[in-house]
């Protein structure tokens, strides 16, 4: 049972951006012109080097999504891949899904592979839920007897009987994701290969796919899952692979790959777990136990995004009134505003752990770089407990609202304002 | 389960497994050129009635301007519009699978990011799909018989080849165009020029025993020529004759076109996910 199934060596993926075109897409236009371009020069300036000709090709610049990657794993393993956005975990799976190919080193993978990248895709919307099964499934690898065999099966799984001979086009996304994740798992490969995918759809089936792929995992087949959800990961694997920036730093148990990424001094700077209590910031009265930023909608914190912030601490004393503050700062030290809550007036609130959650708005903060102090009190007048620097996030710029104009807009709020104008006279 | 296969994956290996896999995905050659027959006539009123009226029409617009007006003779004892619609037939075909299979990759680009399987399959079922409105055109050449109450010969026994040869041709330079087409978006414009023009550079209006003797050789660097010139012999009969060293000049490019597309496409497809 200990055979290697995946073996990765030395793993490097570059792609070279552009700064020249959005596209990316070449216009042969460019080519041909660059050509021309060259030589011209080379008529006009016989004697000059060859060198010169770089400058007709502008600022291109190589960026390495994965680098000098080496790792294995074992028949039956599963392995969760955890990093940040950008990381390389989606470059990774597109290599071993052979969607894309390295640009060095070599893998060698034993058995049957099967990946699922997103859900449904192939899903035409035009077709039937029936047509759409054998389509999918085709693409995904099944032969058309295959798919017959499960086809019951599938369709039981997606619970979606009624509407088989609907076109697709007319399911709520709900259906739509039912069915397009009950064709994925129902394929039988030895090794699979599973990208964000639980991410969507109701909490119920969330619940119902991770049982299928524990399922699939206990069967000793091997599965590899990148997911940003922590729990997801820490309930479905046995082990992990720690990406940042295109760089692994870590391989080993699931418990010390989720502890490298989201620890105190962890890479994932937006969630901050304390495993321990006693040695979490607090004191006599508050300890935290974990503060998490996300965006509302969407997987980046942008303009467009709104920030929810997450704070779960424990209360050590019984009886108190308590309120909860929360402060944010820029970079600099500007503080934007104080907002927060209070949780109990009437001296009540009990002992045991406490979770608020605070939203800021979208198009309320510009792009940039945000800290946040905290302060737990108590009857709004004496502070039980007060961090500075807690944590930070940063949000990231879009160009809504601006037009043509894509460049980030001064200052530290971005509010998006009504405005008319009307032409007078001449 | 089958044994445990061995893959190895490698900057610029070709693998050895492409022509396996190849095989093991053959359902979903058909399963996409379904799907794109069945989308295609999905929301139309008089469905596939589309796929015969556009070659009848050109058809009798090319009778009537060539035959009526320009009065260029047929070929043998054949009716001039029968001579017409026996070219017409494989020129549809080469010509929307030309602009189908430049257009397939792209169409599908979500795919290509998502999911593996040799990308040869998509240009193919675009070609196959091509090959279905070939078939249902066909029947208009059956009814045009009976009309004009004209009998095939022996030959047309032999036209199998010839649609084999039609076929490599869609293929090798749809491969080319498509995999052009990926890397530089260009190509979606010369490819409606290629098929515009390409409709009065072929003896499709016309029986290419027009063309002067001594320009024959040069004229048939069309592919198409000598296509056209085989299904012609092989549905008019009679004493329809084929200009031999044209008809191998045609097919040597045929099969020119079909290696180096092959080639070309096997080379570029490993890039295509991440410039599409």
């Amino acid at each position: 049972m200990s055979d290697v199934v995946v073996k990765v060596e030395n793993l490097s993926k570059k792609y070279i951006l552009s700064h020249q075109s959005q596209e990316k897409y070449t216009a042969l236009r460019d080519v041909m012109a660059n050509g021309v371009k060259n030589i011209g020069k080379k008529l006009l300036s016989p004697f000059k080097s060859q060198h010169s000709s770089i400058n007709t090709h502008p600022s291109n610049e190589d960026f390495y999504a994965l680098k000098d990657v080496s790792f294995e794993i074992k028949q039956g393993d599963r392995v969760g891949i955890i990093g940040r956005n950008g990381a390389g975990k989606s470059t990774l799976l597109k290599i071993l899904s052979r969607i894309t190919e390295p640009t060095s080193g070599k893998i060698e993978i034993t058995g049957r592979v099967a990946s699922l990248l997103e859900v449904g895709t192939g899903f035409h919307p035009e077709l039937t839920g029936r047509e759409n099964i054998f389509l999918n499934g085709a693409i995904l690898g099944m032969g058309k007897a295959e798919i017959k065999r499960k086809f019951d099966e599938i369709v039981a799984f997606a619970e979606v009987e009624r509407f088989l001979d609907t076109p697709v086009k007319r399911y709520s996304s709900g259906m739509y994701v039912r069915l397009a994740f009950a064709v994925a798992a129902h394929l039988e490969p030895e090794i699979l290969i599973v990208d964000e995918v639980l991410a969507v759809g109701d909490t119920q089936f969330q619940k119902k796919c991770l049982g299928k792929m524990q399922e699939v995992g206990a069967e000793g087949r091997t599965v590899l899952f990148v997911s940003h959800n922590m729990a997801a990961i820490k309930t479905l694997c046995s082990k992990g692979v720690v990406l940042n920036k295109g760089q692994m730093i870590f391989q080993g148990g699931i418990d010390e790959s989720v502890d490298q990424y989201q620890g105190p001094d962890g890479l994932d700077k937006n969630n901050v777990l304390w495993d321990d209590i006693d040695d979490a910031p607090g004191n006599d009265s508050i300890r935290l136990k974990s503060i998490s930023i996300s965006p509302q909608r969407g997987s980046v914190i942008d303009i467009d995004s709104g920030v929810e912030i997450t704070t779960v601490f424990y209360n050590k004393k019984a009886g108190k009134s308590l309120d909860f503050t929360l402060y944010l700062f820029t970079l600099d030290g500007v503080c934007l505003f104080e907002t927060g809550i209070i949780i109990s007036s009437s001296n009540d609130a009990a002992e045991g752990y406490f979770s608020t959650k605070g939203l800021i708005p979208p198009h309320l903060l510009n792009a940039g770089i945000y800290k946040i102090n905290l302060i737990v009190g108590e009857s709004q007048r004496y502070v039980l407990y007060k961090i500075d620097d807690v944590i930070s996030f940063e949000v990231e710029h879009t160009a809504t609202g601006r037009g043509s104009n894509t460049s980030r807009a001064p200052g530290v709020i971005r509010p998006q304002l009504e405005w008319s104008y009307e032409f007078l006279s001449h | 389960m089958s044994e445990p296969q061995k893959l190895i994956i490698e900057a610029g290996r070709t693998e050895r497994h492409y022509w396996a896999d190849l095989w093991r995905y053959r359902e979903l050659f058909f399963f996409l050129a379904w799907r794109d027959i069945l989308v295609r006539y999905k929301q139309t009123a008089i469905g596939v009635i589309w796929a015969m009226l556009r070659p009848l029409l050109t058809m009798v617009v090319f009778t009537v301007v060539f035959g009526k007006l320009g009065k260029f003779p047929s070929e043998g004892a054949a009716p001039y519009s029968i001579m017409v619609f026996a070219a017409m037939l494989p020129w549809q075909f080469f010509a929307n699978s030309l602009s189908e299979a430049s257009n397939s990759l792209v169409g599908n680009a979500n795919l290509i990011s998502k999911v593996y399987f040799p990308r040869l399959i998509i240009p193919s079922s675009a070609v196959i799909t091509s090959f279905v409105d070939f078939l249902i055109s066909g029947v208009i050449l059956v009814g045009m018989m009976l009309w004009y109450q004209f009998v095939p010969g022996w030959r047309i026994f032999s036209l199998p080849l010839f649609i084999a040869i039609a076929f490599a041709a869609a293929m090798g330079i749809g491969l080319w165009l498509t995999a052009l087409n990926v890397k530089y978006r260009d190509f979606r414009y010369i490819v409606p020029f290629i098929v515009q023009f390409g409709l009065y550079i072929s003896p499709v209006g016309f029986s290419s025993s027009v063309v002067p003797e001594k320009w024959r050789l040069l004229y048939s660097l069309n592919p198409m020529v000598g296509v056209i010139d085989g299904f012609r012999w092989a549905i008019l009969g009679g004493d329809v004759r084929i200009f031999w060293p044209g008809f191998l000049i045609s097919n040597g490019l045929v099969l020119l076109f079909l290696v180096t597309g092959i080639w070309y496409f096997r080379k570029t497809e490993k890039t295509f996910a991440d410039v599409i």
